[in-house]
């Protein structure tokens, strides 16, 4: 498939602002539309990533940005995957752009977010795996990212302070962006005094849920150079994988994984298909990796994305941290924004937000959090009932 | 974050498993996941055509080289080890219905080994995460999610062997 360019991106700062998310989606679309050089009136199409806790506004999502910026009549859809809704707006925007429907695409993704955990919406839904698992167990998102790292313990010796050291160093990547909403960095005794939320896990390693916004410009090659935009920082691949049957591993929000009673599971796991995905998309390798933006809804899950995404082999991701190979400095920096540890989900939006990261690295313009020379980047998102995504960026 | 759950609209005119026991009823918190005996089962399905297995019976997924393949209820094992475990220590929201005080519920992923699947579920009472370790026998048991003055509401939990 071919590449697509990346005209402008922009975000909200993240927060807990507590105020209309259309506020926070046109602030970050304005900002995007100024970075690109771009009209609103020259979009073609405006794609939503979906917000489900904001009322019908967020079910239509796009629309309602439109609206906010002025219905003009442009074309519009909206995306919902959970966390992965930003990852998906962004390829139906691809679609439309190399299907020639249009030449330029906004896509925008904004929350307002309640405190506290996230929950299943009001109602009594007995067929629903989501609300049973709160229901039956009292599985919260927390404690299946417990479970996740329990077994990295068991399985790689990981210890607590690995994923202490995780939190530590994304706090330090984090005092330079603006747009996080935590720029404090933290030290292995603060993440040690916060308190367990989910055993091995305190609440300083797992991410909290953020307001904010995220907006980006896409446009086809052909029409970024008729704009006189010769060198874009590019979208070369995008993965919306779903997981094979049977996936061994127990997943958001499943009470269960499926059985491996008749069919043995895939050699490549479903975390590990969604980079497959995009590597084989855009021809490159996980060596070619200069820098990346990953799903670290819990520190323990950041370690487990370096080996999913082929940064080391699986047990050694505690080394490559350790080493300080996915500092800003080290071989491939992994979340030089900060991370979901200092932002906090505001779910229509991050997975927008990760590529508005990739687009300043690779272009040069991150600031002091800049990782030198960076041309490849890599996201890698995961939104609940199957949902991998991962952006491949590069210039 | 305001607790919207009802309990008595929620039981109103649903088909009930009923045990008295200590003066209480006693009944499934949600029907058709486990049987309510001294050896609880899970009620898991199995596919008729690929034999394979899921939990719950209605909501498993299903292998796609076996379109037309139809789902019977059966029990699962009563045993399994432990695949991985944690804790909340802080009160789940609803739709949970939180014990005041809460005590920290206890979370097991249990993996059967005939079934070959991991299954979530509470760890009975008295268990601490400390307790607890990867490749520990386990087997179904029944206890109470909630209760109100009548009624206690059951859920499947997982209770270590007493040997181990």
């Amino acid at each position: 498939m071919e590449d697509i360019a990346i005209l402008g991106v922009g975000m909200h700062p993240w927060g807990k602002w507590g105020r209309n998310f259309v506020e926070y989606g046109t602030v970050a679309a304005k900002k995007a539309l100024d970075d690109a050089q771009i009209e609103w009136n020259e979009v073609g199409f405006i794609s939503g990533a979906i917000t489900v806790r904001c009322g019908y506004p967020g079910y239509v999502a796009g629309s309602t940005m439109a609206r906010a910026l002025g219905f003009n009549g442009t074309q519009v859809a909206s995306s919902y995957a959970a966390c992965a809704s930003g990852a998906t707006a962004l390829s139906v925007a691809r679609g439309q752009i190399l299907s020639g429907a249009c030449n330029v695409a906004l896509v925008v993704g904004a929350d307002t977010t309640p405190d506290g955990f996230l929950a299943p919406n009001d109602g009594i839904r007995t067929d629903d795996t989501d609300w049973l698992r709160f229901h039956m167990v009292g599985a919260t998102n927390p404690v299946y990212f417990g479970l996740h790292a329990r077994r990295r313990m068991e399985l790689y010796g990981a210890t607590q302070e690995d994923f202490a050291l995780v939190k530590v160093k994304n706090s330090k990547h984090a005092v330079f962006n603006e747009n996080a909403r935590f720029n404090k960095e933290y030290a292995l005794e603060d993440v040690y005094s916060s308190p367990v939320v989910s055993d091995p896990l305190r609440l300083l390693e797992i991410c909290t849920t953020s307001d904010g916004g995220a907006a980006l410009v896409v446009s086809s090659l052909d029409y970024a150079k008729s704009l006189g935009v010769s060198d874009p920082v590019r979208v070369s691949a995008i993965a919306l994988n779903t997981p094979t049957y049977p996936d061994p591993l127990i997943d958001l929000p499943y009470l269960a994984t499926d059985s491996s009673a008749t069919t043995l599971p895939s050699e490549t796991g479903f975390k590990e298909s969604i980079g497959k995905h995009v590597y084989e998309e855009a021809g490159v390798g996980p060596e070619d990796i200069d820098v990346a933006e990953v799903y670290d809804l819990a520190s323990s899950m950041e370690l487990d994305w370096y080996e999913q995404l082929g940064f080391c082999k699986a047990g050694e991701a505690e080394n490559l941290l350790r080493d300080g190979s996915t500092s800003i400095g080290g071989r491939i920096p992994v979340n030089p924004s900060g991370g979901l540890g200092a932002f906090g989900e505001a779910v229509p939006a991050q997975a927008i937000a990760q590529v508005c990261e990739l687009n300043w690295q690779l272009s040069n313009r991150a600031g002091k959090r800049q990782v030198e020379g960076a041309r490849i980047g890599i996201t890698a998102n995961q939104g609940l009932f199957g949902h991998g995504s991962s952006v491949l960026l590069r210039r | 974050m305001a607790a919207t759950f009802n309990i008595r609209s929620f039981l109103k005119d649903r088909k009930q498993t009923t045990v008295v026991k200590d003066m209480k009823i006693e009944v499934p918190a949600v029907e058709g996941f486990f049987t309510i005996e001294e050896e609880a089962h899970l009620i898991g399905g199995r596919f008729k055509r690929s034999g394979s297995y899921c939990f719950p019976k209605d909501l498993g997924g299903s292998d796609p080289n076996f379109p037309e393949d139809e789902v019977e209820e059966v029990l699962l094992s009563r045993f399994g080890k432990i695949w991985s475990y944690t804790n909340s220590a802080y009160p789940p929201p609803p739709p949970f219905i939180a014990a005041e005080p809460y005590e920290p519920i206890v979370i097991a992923a249990v993996e059967l080994v005939k079934e070959k699947m991991v299954i979530l579920g509470q760890v009975v009472n008295g268990y601490a995460v400390e307790d607890l370790s990867v490749g520990m026998t386990v087997e179904v048991a029944v206890g109470t999610l909630y209760e109100d003055s009548e009624r206690r509401y059951l859920t499947w939990m997982w209770k270590p062997l007493s040997e181990e």
